[in-house]
């Protein structure tokens, strides 16, 4: 219970949780008894890694507690570690760029941060020497493609959009004939927010997909899950669905900067078998950076 | 896939149910299975054990053994102790001051919804009678204010626009148009931050400091995690918020976040948002949706939206209708479409009571169904809606073809009003009848 009333004491982050319930299995060198899982279970839990993902690691914690006894708290870090790491570390199957326009659809559930991943990223591929073009499909929320244009402009890449409430995909067959006339090496859609068990807009996102195609044959190449970090368990039915709806080939967990350490990445990632292709850690365009599983593990388990 | 919370309670109960006495064991089994299942409901671990601790301390295992019904004693304890945390059984509406205007604080992290919240909340007060001033003091994300602007007009609600660019700036015109206009109510929506955001949350503070709020409504995502407890005491830490929001509740979380937030602030949860449209915020009741969580069903709130959809005078009409026996084709369909107005099937059917755990009802099947049968009154002749008798051999292909459908699918969806007609007359018509008719709407079965 000592350990419970230190919890309780307030942590600021997720590090934290994790590294002292293991400091604390570590400092007494015992071998790992029940009690002892259990609050490196907690420890996971709190970093959002859900129940399953959980119940594997202390499955390897247990089987290599001889191990880990004898080499401290970095041998079990390292563990951890190890196997987070490995388990987010997903082969890339894209090629961004390899098709001209590439397509990218960014698609997540309101309040994701997917208009803003989109900003970050037509700014990151404008300062790469790229032209493109930022296609406001978004035609339900009120001011999304207001929004969507001052990142444009922030960026320097041409805005496509349609009529509020106007037929996503309609927008979206205009801004693709649009990006092809004038050759842009890059096409990024913003989707409306939808949570995904409202199936008729999942269904409109599957018709978008199936538009795109007809455009563009192979688009959309790239359909982006905005996974915002803070999100709990759901963040796993939000990436089968969305995958189910739209083919979802890499992730973006949105939200890092704040104390959410977005531990469900873990479930999608491993349930999807696709990469986390970026984070966001900011409001600044230069706040998008590229996915690094060793880092990530690091900052979910602690150490080196 | 998990099992929903309330799945995951029930099957508990289940094994339990049956065994006759108890052994400590399996008392201590069960508030395991409860653990397991609040944190896959995203409650907080820390929450968690407080509500166990409270739950074991209340429910001693002696009074669980010796109880007839164990599982029940289990269920009655860890559903108080939840009503408890979300803030008790009182419903809260809106504080006001003791001089209008009074002011409302929205403050939540970015991508909680509120925005979206302010203008349902404008327009909830709205139809309150009451006559309340929006106004947007987000200054950092793109078209934040234009978006306040374009749903709350659009809602028919009054939007203050200034032509200033700072926050405090913004607000002090606000409250100096709301004086000069007699808004009793201004709805101040301000830039979602984190709540690690040093100077971002000292502005929040001093925004506070300037409105001096009846209400300071922490916004928060039902979608959210194990991090709402820290967001939350955060925000309460520096700007002493006296209620919560809890917004997207129309998706499939199991929205522990609400538990969490709640516990760690102390403040009640007052509000849930439903869904896209401006009258998707109900005030929210902690009974009901601790009943809902565990699989109680959700009466209450089914009944309260049958209220809301269904216009009044339609429905004395039907009342009037169904004691003289008219009930026609055209009354069916009116139902049909009210049903579907309710809301999405799936929400509908998660709020009856046993039906939190019906995995097997394909929902799909049943809108498209609900379409269908309204598409094929449709395609009737008003006299042949009025009376169905007439409907020989060749209307029958004349109604399906006019409607995309089959023959066999007109038959049986008149098989289907000769039923629900049946069904009526022996209902007689109390003033519930309505809502009877509703939960016997035939695709629903």
């Amino acid at each position: 219970m000592a350990l419970g009333d230190r919890l309780r004491g307030g942590l600021s982050r997720t590090r934290e949780v994790l590294t002292m319930p293991l400091e604390d299995l570590v400092r007494g060198r015992r071998p790992l008894d029940a009690a002892a899982l259990e609050s490196v279970e907690e420890a996971l839990l709190a970093a959002d890694m859900g129940l399953p993902a959980v119940e594997e690691a202390l499955e390897v914690l247990a089987a290599r507690s001889g191990e880990i006894a004898s080499g401290g708290l970095p041998a079990m870090q390292a563990v951890l570690g190890d196997q987070i790491r490995s388990a987010l570390e997903r082969p890339d199957r894209v090629e961004p760029f390899s098709e001209r326009p590439w397509v990218v659809f960014v698609v997540g559930v309101n309040g994701s941060g997917k208009t803003t991943t989109i900003g970050k990223l037509a700014a990151k591929w404008r300062d790469g020497g790229r032209s493109v073009l930022v296609c406001a499909a978004d035609t339900f929320r009120a001011a999304a493609a207001e929004q969507l244009e001052v990142w444009a402009d922030r960026a320097g890449a041409e805005f496509h959009r349609g009529a509020e409430g106007a037929d996503p995909s309609a927008v979206l067959t205009d801004a693709l004939r649009a990006a092809r006339a004038r050759g842009h090496d890059a096409v990024l859609v913003d989707t409306a927010g939808r949570l995904h068990t409202r199936t008729n807009l999942m269904a409109e996102l599957a018709k978008m997909t199936r538009v795109a195609d007809r455009e563009i044959p192979g688009a959309p190449h790239e359909t982006l899950l905005v996974l915002d970090a803070t999100v709990g368990s759901n963040g796993l039915n939000q990436g089968r669905e969305f995958a189910k709806a739209g083919g979802v080939n890499g992730l973006v967990l949105t939200k890092l900067d704040g104390t959410a350490r977005g531990g469900v990445a873990v479930a999608v990632v491993r349930e999807l078998g696709v990469p986390i292709r970026y984070v966001g850690v900011g409001e600044d365009v230069e706040d998008l950076l590229p996915f690094d599983a060793g880092a990530f593990a690091r900052s979910l388990v602690g150490g080196e | 896939m998990f099992e929903t919370l309330s799945e995951r309670l029930q099957a508990v109960f289940r094994s339990l149910r049956g065994q006759g006495l108890l052994s400590e064991a399996q008392v201590e089994a069960a508030f395991r299975e409860v653990r397991l299942a609040l944190l896959e409901a995203d409650v907080h671990f820390r929450v968690v054990k407080q509500l166990l601790e409270r739950v074991r301390a209340r429910a001693s295992g002696q009074e669980i053994l010796k109880s007839l019904n164990p599982d029940q004693a289990v269920l009655r304890v860890v559903r108080d102790e939840m009503v408890e945390l979300l803030g008790g059984d009182d419903v809260p509406g809106i504080q006001t001051a003791s001089r209008p205007p009074s002011v409302v604080l929205l403050a939540g992290l970015q991508g909680s919804g509120k925005t979206t919240t302010a203008a349902k909340l404008g327009r909830w007060l709205a139809d309150r009678g009451s006559h309340p001033l929006l106004v947007s003091t987000d200054v950092q994300r793109p078209a934040a204010r234009e978006q306040l602007r374009t749903i709350g007009t659009r809602a028919g609600l009054k939007v203050h626009h200034p032509d200033e660019s700072d926050a405090p700036a913004i607000l002090r015109s606000a409250l100096a148009e709301a004086g000069a206009v007699g808004h009793d109510v201004v709805l101040v929506d301000t830039a979602g931050r984190l709540h690690i955001d040093d100077a971002l949350m000292e502005e929040l503070a001093g925004l506070r400091d300037a409105a001096e709020p009846s209400e300071v409504l922490y916004v928060a995502d039902a979608l959210t995690g194990q991090d709402a407890v820290r967001s939350a005491e955060e925000f309460h830490r520096r700007i002493g918020i006296t209620g919560i929001v809890l917004t997207k509740l129309d998706g499939d979380s199991r929205g522990g976040a609400a538990l969490s937030a709640a516990a760690v602030t102390g403040r009640p949860v007052k509000f849930a948002g439903l869904g896209e449209t401006i009258e998707a915020l109900e005030p929210f009741e902690p009974a009901r949706m601790v009943s809902r969580i565990l699989g109680l069903g959700d009466v209450l709130g089914l009944i309260a939206r049958a209220e809301e959809t269904v216009e009044k005078e339609q429905a004395e009409e039907l009342v009037r209708k169904i004691r003289r026996s008219e009930f026609s084709l055209e009354d069916y369909r009116d139902q049909m479409r009210q049903l579907r107005k309710l809301g999405p099937l799936d929400q509908v059917l998660s709020m009856m009571p046993g039906m939190g755990s019906l995995k097997g009802v394909d929902v799909e099947r049943g809108e498209e169904e609900l379409r269908r049968s309204i598409a094929i009154i449709d395609s009737m002749t008003v006299k042949e809606r009025l009376e169905p008798s007439v409907i020989n051999g060749s209307r029958r292909k004349r109604i399906a073809r006019g409607s995309g459908n089959t023959v066999q699918d007109v038959n049986r969806l008149l098989r289907q009003f000769a039923q629900t007609r049946k069904l009526m007359k022996g209902l007689g018509a109390g003033p519930k009848a309505m809502k009877r008719l509703a939960a016997r709407m035939p695709q629903l079965r």
